[in-house]
């Protein structure tokens, strides 16, 4: 084990107010009526299982919901995500998507100001088994975006 | 095993079992995680493995290492010598009639797959039924599927109370002349529920079918003989009997075995073989194809010993105290909710706390260093039972002490502390 890096470890990195706040009150929770997207999201490990709702026009998506069951991270993580997501491009989502891809995964810096709150959620990288938890909806919105039919897994 | 349900009320009657003295076996158990004490309650996943099996394995590779049943040189009989003597403790530990009766496989896994594979397989036809139970692991449900769409049978199951028993009132509706094979784990790995496994072996035998029954959870917490039950096949696995990962075995009565084709082909498992036809080897060989993992039954065999020492019995009694004493302090934690109150259980706290999800308490009580298991448990049915996705397990074991169950409670409270 590596015990240096584990004795800085402190679980509020993790589950900083932000995501406790966003798990315990999810924005943008519930069906979205009259969607022109809907697509299933599907963490078969631990059972996590989310419905993302999308309305888009001219290239634009103008709302966006989701429900479902989780842990807090990814409750969160998809209550920050379809809040930074209502009227955003579908390539600024595009670009969007990649940096919080590398914000979860990798020690690169990132860019504080277009993450906004989700900056909170940099936490996840340092727990490995829970990057797909916060990935998970993020997976969803993009093949959503891409225009794919199948439900999303992330195994 | 019956004990257990009345294990509440008896009182030291012998000894107290010295935990801290065996304690000191287990050398992971000086581990520390997250700069804190080790708190290991993921016993149902794995258990830890005492330095008796690993110097067991250990000296295997440094001083007798070669391959068994094939050559003359002396550390090839050396090898072979002490690994049949370690399917001679198998057989003892069970109370086997014969070693013939032993097979060693992987894990409990592999055992279910070569009973469906190589005995139901052959035997049958559509219209037949296999009666499973809403308990079980997938590793007791997914070969019962795939052998039912092989085969055209029929897959019953027997459902679960409230508390997470079988109701036996069910399980009597579902069987039949029929009814060809019973498939039942002795122990939940999900709830803890200890199964009535005895009338469900003697009330599957009275309209013919066999029975196979999954031990996995039991034979670390409870004395198995296989004579006395009379089972037609029983496996677990020696990862969870304090062996290592990679072993396991399956019982089956000898005229059974004796019946049944062979699972897989290959080296060891033949007399003769020409270009033409092959005659197999007898039992339990015909099964055990190729070169086997001689360490992993070396480190079985020196498990068995090292229970034997412990007493198993008196282990378990102490289990049954530690979980009474668990269930107690868990009790007063406000809203925490118990999944799988049987009357008839061992060694698993499964459980929810209101408005968190089990995997934050699994990565908050990490972070204490208390190692639980959040998820379905690859019990899936069962989750679905209780209509949630996914509980919190700590399951114990004979090392545990109350300290750790304090350990997890003051670690539960972090948890509604990050939480509220």
């Amino acid at each position: 084990m590596s015990k240096g890096i584990q004795l800085m470890f402190d679980i509020k990195d993790l589950y900083q107010e932000v995501i406790v706040d966003h798990n315990r009150s999810p924005r943008n929770f519930g069906r979205l009526e009259n969607a022109d997207t809907t697509l299933e999201g599907f963490n078969p490990l631990c059972g996590d299982k989310l419905t993302l709702y999308l309305k888009t026009n001219s290239g634009k998506i103008n709302e966006i919901a989701f429900d479902g069951s989780g842990c807090a991270i990814s409750v969160a993580s998809a209550s920050l995500m379809t809040d930074a997501m209502k009227g955003k491009s579908l390539d600024e989502a595009e670009i969007l998507f990649n940096q919080f891809h590398n914000l979860v995964t990798t020690d690169d810096d990132y860019d504080a100001e277009s993450l906004g709150k989700l900056v909170a959620l940099a936490g996840v990288k340092d727990y490995p088994a829970r990057v797909k938890c916060a990935s998970l909806c993020w997976h969803t919105l993009h093949s959503a975006l891409q225009g794919d039919n199948a439900p999303v897994k992330t195994e | 095993m019956n004990n257990s349900n009345t294990a509440k009320t008896i009182t030291n009657i012998s000894a107290p079992f010295d935990v801290e003295r065996f304690r000191k076996d287990f050398p992971i158990l000086n581990e520390q995680v997250h700069g804190k004490p080790l708190v290991y309650l993921d016993n149902a996943a794995t258990s830890q493995k005492p330095k008796q099996v690993i110097e067991s394995l250990d000296a295997y590779y440094r001083e007798t290492n070669s391959n068994i049943h094939r050559g003359v040189h002396t550390l090839s009989e050396q090898a072979t010598a002490i690994y049949e003597k370690a399917r001679g403790k198998v057989k003892e530990f069970i109370n086997s009639d014969s070693i013939k009766e032993i097979v060693f496989v992987r894990g409990a896994t592999e055992g279910i797959n070569l009973v469906a594979q190589s005995f139901g397989r052959n035997m049958l036809k559509p219209g037949d039924e296999i009666i499973i139970t809403e308990l079980e692991h997938h590793s007791n449900i997914v070969p019962w599927q795939i052998l039912s769409e092989q085969t055209g049978a029929t897959l019953n199951y027997i459902p679960i109370n409230d508390a997470g028993e079988l109701i036996l009132e069910e399980y009597e509706k579902l069987l039949s002349d029929k009814t060809c094979i019973v498939a039942v784990g002795h122990i939940s790995n999900a709830l803890g529920t200890i199964n009535p496994i005895k009338t469900i072996i003697d009330k599957a035998h009275a309209v013919g079918a066999k029975v196979i029954v999954d031990g996995a959870q039991a034979v670390p917490h409870t004395r198995v003989d296989v004579r006395e039950l009379d089972c037609d096949f029983y496996v677990f696995s020696g990862h969870k009997l304090f062996g290592p990962t990679g072993i396991g075995v399956l019982y089956g009565k000898e005229a059974i075995l004796e019946s049944m084709p062979p699972y897989q082909g290959g080296g060891d498992m033949i007399q003769t073989v020409s270009m033409e036809k092959s005659t197999y080897n007898a039992l339990p060989y015909k099964f055990e194809a190729g070169t086997p993992h001689i360490a992993g039954v070396i480190g079985l065999g020196a498990a068995i010993d090292y229970v034997d020492q412990l007493g198993l019995e008196a282990a378990a009694q102490y289990e049954i105290e530690l979980l009474d004493y668990a269930d107690e302090q868990a009790s007063q934690v406000p809203g925490l909710n118990f999944v799988g109150t049987a009357k008839n259980k061992t060694s698993i706290l499964s459980f929810t706390l209101d408005g968190i999800h089990p995997h934050d308490i699994g990565t908050i009580l990490d972070g204490e260093g208390v190692a639980i298991r959040a998820g379905h448990h690859c019990a899936m049915p069962v989750m679905e039972r209780f209509n949630i996705p996914a509980t919190a397990r700590a399951s114990f074991a004979f090392y545990n002490t109350r300290q750790e169950v304090d350990a997890l409670i003051q670690a539960i409270d972090k948890c509604q502390k990050v939480f509220n």
